[in-house]
């Protein structure tokens, strides 16, 4: 279908942009258009404005600041799973965005986009919240940094405010010892993930020393599954971590859909969960 | 109404678009290259796939607005006087289509795909159309067609 009609600008800087999203309450921000164009063009959204955030520099790239790695809100998936800085000081990043639906979507969509969209069945949300990454926002009032921890709010809502744009995110380096995986669940192609897990461990003396657990679509947010986590430090490669990963849907709330019910999306996060710390453990 | 400059195919257009207006829309409604054609709403199908600035996108997932500027190549600015490129005749030859209404986007996609590798595995290709539907061909045809659309294109690169 045709999207409703609607303005559109293309400010040529940050600040440009946060005006003219603060004009207009029923503005909204055009990043690469691979969510939110679908949404229009089914009539699931009626912006009166859209503010292309596209082209402005203050956006873009991947920036290497010494103890985080910074990802510019308008740096595409393809970018991103290609950058080397990603690659090599936040790997899970890569993984999990090479996932992300197909490759001309990738040339396009961002990682802010994906993250402001906030839906729990993308990928990356659950990645940086098990990373710990700190969002770094714009608007009229000023800068914000917000935790992950507290920028997931509800079903595709995040705690931007209108008129506030992400500029990107600081993605904490973890340092060496650590390894990554991504576990995604689907039963086709290019399709979203039933549920997925991102793992962070860090391995000690044949025994896992600490671990971070994200998991998607196990609820209207991404969330860290906490008890698994607790049930991780320390444990034992074999029973001890098997017996944590039986943790992992632990005061998780999924919903039952087309895809999977609610019980079997416990019983994916379990298993996948199980897989995602072995295979982040480098264990077979 | 914005006005925005593309060059499709080769040739430069100027145009003045309503915000609203498709890539794909102005492709074909505008500017008569009705090679590219509509699958889908939800930018699943890959039909419309074309090359922006050298790179696939859904061309019904992006604004004409948003491609004031940009290079834009079509199905229809592949062949070269009067010769299909080596990817159409590839899958000519190879039966990899049937109602052939996939097929722009497919051979797109493949191009594209071989920017990164040249001389791809049949993974690396099925991966490289994951954003392409056929609901006809069963895929086949369409990973042999690309493979040897692939070794072609590698000799027409080796022979000058
Ligand atoms: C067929 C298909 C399959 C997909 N499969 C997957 C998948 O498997 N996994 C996955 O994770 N994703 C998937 N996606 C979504 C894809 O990752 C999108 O690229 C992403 O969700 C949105 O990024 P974008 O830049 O295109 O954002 P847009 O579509 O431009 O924007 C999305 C929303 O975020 C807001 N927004 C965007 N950027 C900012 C910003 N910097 N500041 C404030 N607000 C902002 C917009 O206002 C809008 O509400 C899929 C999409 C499609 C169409
Ligand atoms: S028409 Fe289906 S992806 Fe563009
Ligand atoms: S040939 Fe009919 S959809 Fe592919």
């Amino acid at each position: 279908m045709i999207p409703a009609p609607f303005d559109y600008v293309r400010p040529d800087s940050l600040a440009e942009a946060c005006q003219a999203l603060a004009a207009d309450e029923e503005a909204k921000v055009l990043a690469g258009g691979q969510s939110l164009m679908p949404l229009l063009r089914l009539r699931l959204a009626y912006p009166s404005r859209l503010v292309d955030i596209g082209r402005l520099p203050e956006l873009k790239g991947v920036h290497d600041r010494g103890d985080h790695v910074f990802i510019g809100a308008m740096a595409t998936h393809d970018e991103v799973m290609r950058s080397h800085v990603v690659n090599a000081d936040c790997p899970l990043i890569a993984l999990a965005t090479a996932t992300v639906a197909d490759p001309a979507i990738r040339h396009r969509g961002t990682f802010g986009g994906s993250l402001a969209h906030a839906d729990p069945a993308g990928d990356l949300p659950a990645v940086v919240l098990a990373l710990e990454g700190v969002f770094v926002t714009r608007s009229e009032q000023g800068e914000r940094e917000i935790p992950a921890a507290e920028f997931f709010v509800d079903y595709l809502e995040s705690a931007l405010r209108t008129a506030e744009v992400l500029v990107g995110v600081k993605i904490p380096k973890l340092g060496p010892g650590w390894g990554f995986h991504y576990e995604k669940f689907r039963r086709t192609a290019q399709a979203w993930a039933i549920v997925g897990v991102a793992a962070a461990v860090r391995r000690a003396n044949g025994s896992i020393a600490e671990a971070r657990i994200g998991l998607s679509n196990m609820g209207p947010t991404p969330v860290r599954a906490h008890a698994a986590e607790a049930g991780l430090r320390d444990a034992e490669l074999g029973d001890q971590v098997r017996q944590a990963c039986e943790q992992a849907a632990a005061d998780t709330s999924p919903s039952s859909d087309l895809h999977a019910q609610a019980d079997y999306r416990r019983h994916l996060a379990r298993v996948l969960t199980h897989r995602a710390v072995r295979a982040a453990a480098g264990s077979p | 109404m914005p006005r925005i400059t593309v060059t499709v195919d080769g040739v430069k257009y100027e145009e003045d678009v309503e915000p609203r207006l498709l890539l794909v829309h102005l492709l074909r409604e505008r500017l008569g290259r009705t090679g590219t054609p509509v699958g889908c709403d939800t930018s699943n199908c890959g039909a419309c796939t074309i090359m922006l600035d050298g790179k696939s996108a859904k061309s019904c997932s992006v604004l004409a607005v948003q491609a004031d500027g940009c290079d834009i190549l079509t199905i229809e600015g592949l062949s070269e006087g009067g010769r299909m490129h080596p990817m159409q005749r590839a899958f000519h030859e190879e039966h990899a289509l049937q109602c052939g209404y996939c097929t722009p986007g497919m051979v797109m996609a493949a191009i594209d795909l071989l920017r990164e590798d040249p001389d791809p595995s049949e993974e690396t290709i099925r991966h490289g159309l994951e954003g392409n539907l056929c609901r006809c061909t069963g895929y086949c045809n369409i990973v042999r067609a690309v493979r040897r659309g692939a070794q072609e294109m590698g000799q027409a690169v080796n022979t000058p």
